[in-house]
């Protein structure tokens, strides 16, 4: 099995003197290629500022960060920008979907935004990957009338548009009722299993939590399990 | 950067109520630059015409020439000269400077002209007037003469004299009358009345009388030249630069209409520069009101700008989606601005047709082109701000984990 990412030594700490709220302490994690993998822990224990920073959206106070042999903390905002593009994709719990754009629109933005325009190829994959989601019905459809189970779908159809290596997940199903949960977990278990990706979930929830074949819990800063 | 524009088009169309006031808003601000350029242009024109429109716009007048010095002599000599009364300076070689002047670009009529003081007398009655000797055909060249006839035509043919309304009163002069008209030289012609005239000028109609240039060689005894040169030129701002190349290319001192009329270009100097400053105001308008709304708009949609940014989208394609919404809604209210405006002074009545009491608004001064590209220009300018501040996003504080 190969490191798809490895971070070690990673700290983060916010704010500075007596409010300085320290939140990773040194840190370290390597994730396998075609992994899927639940970040479980407390409250406030530091999974989104973790998943912030291997989404390369935020830098680490100190430590090392590499992912596809690349060093990303040293790297800077334009190369982030297309290294984001190209290789990592993300399920947000709020806030996810351009709600003035179409499921289908929604969808095709990672690679229309880095070929200038719209491509009928990139249409094409963008309704196959709906149509996987079992959102046949929808492509069209304005994304701000779809229903939050459908949103989170259409998400992990973008998240999958350029066909990134990993998927970084902030509590996809936070949102959604316990079938509409499943629904979304039972089809990124499928693009894992079928496709290779590796896929990093937060979660709160044991029973999503479970459906990953590894496990990671964070508390103090550090990883616990 | 298609994409960036179909992004930009899309979330103007989304809130399409706050899109339509703000283009209604960039649209006031031209209307009221346009409505502010034809006031101006057309109060301009209107005052030029009312003052300078009838007059020459470059004049040569004949100069006295020194007299010889007879005594030679070592050191500058001091000569006091008296003007002579009955000599007159003379423009000798006048014919051959005419088809030169009328080949000056910008120059639309030359009138040679011989001028020269008399008195017109009907029975016991005397009056003191100022003689114009015109070349027949070309009387309207420089004064419309024409355009103010009363009675009868303004053509002065050999024995016949055209003059004004209130001098025809004076001397109680009718159509086709013969009146006596005595050169200060002492010449004398018996005239008939060709045509009255109202120009409107107190001065004109008053004192002056037109005849044929024949005739006023002989009242003036000037068998050859005249004495004076009038130009009427296409524009009446190039009347500076044309008399310099007029001056230039014969040699002869030719007097623009702005020399003497510093207080009237003063006036409308002062006129032009409030209306730049009122069209300022009008476009710093434009640029608060675009920047605003787009700034309230960036942090709107803020969270979307967040996934944009998370999703692969650099800081200048963001900038470039705010840019353009601030480009398009430049271009569509300066657009409507524009038609609103032109629709606006279609009632004016046209700048020919200026009367007294109403508006004097010239439709064709509008600078619509101009008005069109300075508020697509402050839109844009307008939107860097904003833009800027949307590429600054940090996508994770806006996302909002
Ligand atoms: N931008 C920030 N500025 C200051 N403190 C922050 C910032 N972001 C996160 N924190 C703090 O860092 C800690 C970890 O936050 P984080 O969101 O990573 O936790 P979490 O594990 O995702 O929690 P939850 O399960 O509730 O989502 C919290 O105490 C939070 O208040
Ligand atoms: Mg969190």
């Amino acid at each position: 099995m190969t490191a798809l990412l490895e971070v070690s030594g990673l700290y983060k700490t916010f704010g500075t003197g007596e409010a300085a709220t320290r939140v990773l302490r040194g840190l370290s994690l390597t994730l396998a290629e075609g992994e899927m993998a639940a970040l479980l822990g407390p409250s406030g224990s530091g999974k989104s500022t973790l998943l912030t920073i291997l989404g390369t959206l935020m830098k680490p106070t100190s430590g090392s960060y590499t992912m596809l042999g690349q060093d990303l903390v040293a790297a800077e905002d334009r190369a982030l920008t297309e290294f984001r593009n190209r290789h990592i994709g993300f399920v947000f719990q709020f806030h996810n979907l351009l709600p003035d754009f179409t499921a289908l629109e929604n969808v095709i933005f990672p690679t229309a935004v880095r070929e200038g325009r719209e491509t009928a190829t990139a249409r094409a994959r963008g309704r196959d990957l709906l149509v996987r989601m079992g959102l046949e019905n929808r492509v069209n459809f304005p994304s701000a009338n779809l229903s939050g189970g459908q949103k989170q779908r259409v998400a992990v159809a973008r998240a999958l548009m350029n066909q990134p290596e990993l998927v970084l997940a902030d509590e996809p199903t936070g949102n959604l009722d316990r079938e509409s949960a499943m629904q979304v977990m039972e089809l990124i278990a499928e693009i894992n299993r079928d496709e290779g990706t590796t896929f990093l979930i937060s979660t709160h929830d044991e029973k999503i939590a479970s459906l990953c074949r590894r496990q990671i819990v964070v508390g103090d800063g550090l990883v616990t399990g | 950067m298609l994409y960036a524009l179909k992004i930009a088009t899309r979330y103007l169309t989304a809130s399409k109520a706050q899109t339509a006031l703000l283009v209604l808003g960039v649209a006031v601000g031209v209307f009221i630059f346009i409505f502010m350029s034809a006031l101006i242009g057309g109060l301009a024109e209107f005052i030029l015409s009312r003052t300078v429109g009838d007059i020459s716009h470059v004049t040569i007048e004949a100069e006295d020439p020194d007299p010889a010095v007879l005594v030679g002599g070592d050191g500058h000599v001091l000569a006091a000269i008296e003007r002579g009364r009955l000599r007159t300076a003379t423009l000798s070689e006048a014919a051959t400077y005419i088809p030169l002047i009328e080949a000056v670009p910008g120059v639309v009529a030359v009138s040679p002209q011989i001028s020269g003081a008399g008195f017109l007398a009907r029975g016991a009655q005397v009056e003191q007037v100022s003689v114009t000797g015109l070349e027949p055909g070309r009387e309207s060249a420089i004064l419309n003469l024409r355009g103010y006839m009363v009675e009868g035509s303004e053509r002065v043919g050999s024995g016949v004299i055209v003059l004004g309304e209130t001098l025809a009163d004076e001397l109680s002069l009718r159509l086709g009358q013969t009146v006596r008209l005595q050169s200060s030289t002492g010449a004398l012609a018996v005239l008939t009345v060709g045509g009255i005239y109202d120009t409107g000028n107190g001065m004109i109609d008053g004192s002056s009388v037109y005849v044929s240039l024949p005739t006023a060689r002989t009242l003036f005894a000037l068998p050859q030249g005249v004495t004076r040169i009038e130009i009427k030129l296409t524009d009446l701002n190039a009347a500076d630069a044309t008399a310099l190349r007029i001056a230039a290319l014969t040699g002869l001192d030719a007097v623009p209409w702005t020399d003497g009329a510093e207080q009237l270009m003063e006036a409308l100097d002062a006129q032009a520069q409030t209306g730049y400053f009122l069209k300022s105001f009008a476009l710093v308008t434009i640029v608060i009101g675009v920047a605003s709304a787009l700034l309230l708009s960036t942090y709107r949609r803020r969270p979307e700008i967040g996934i944009m940014r998370a999703m692969g989208a650099g800081r200048g394609f963001v900038i470039f989606v705010f840019v353009t919404q601030g480009a398009l809604v430049g271009l569509m209210g300066g657009l409507s601005g524009a038609a609103l405006g032109y629709l606006a002074l279609l009632p004016f009545p046209s700048r020919d047709a200026f009367e007294a009491g109403t508006l004097p608004m010239d439709i064709t001064q509008g600078s619509y082109g101009l008005a069109i590209t300075l508020t697509v220009i402050g839109a844009i300018l307008a939107s860097i701000l904003p833009a800027r501040s949307a590429a600054r996003v940090d996508p994770v504080t806006a996302i909002g984990q």
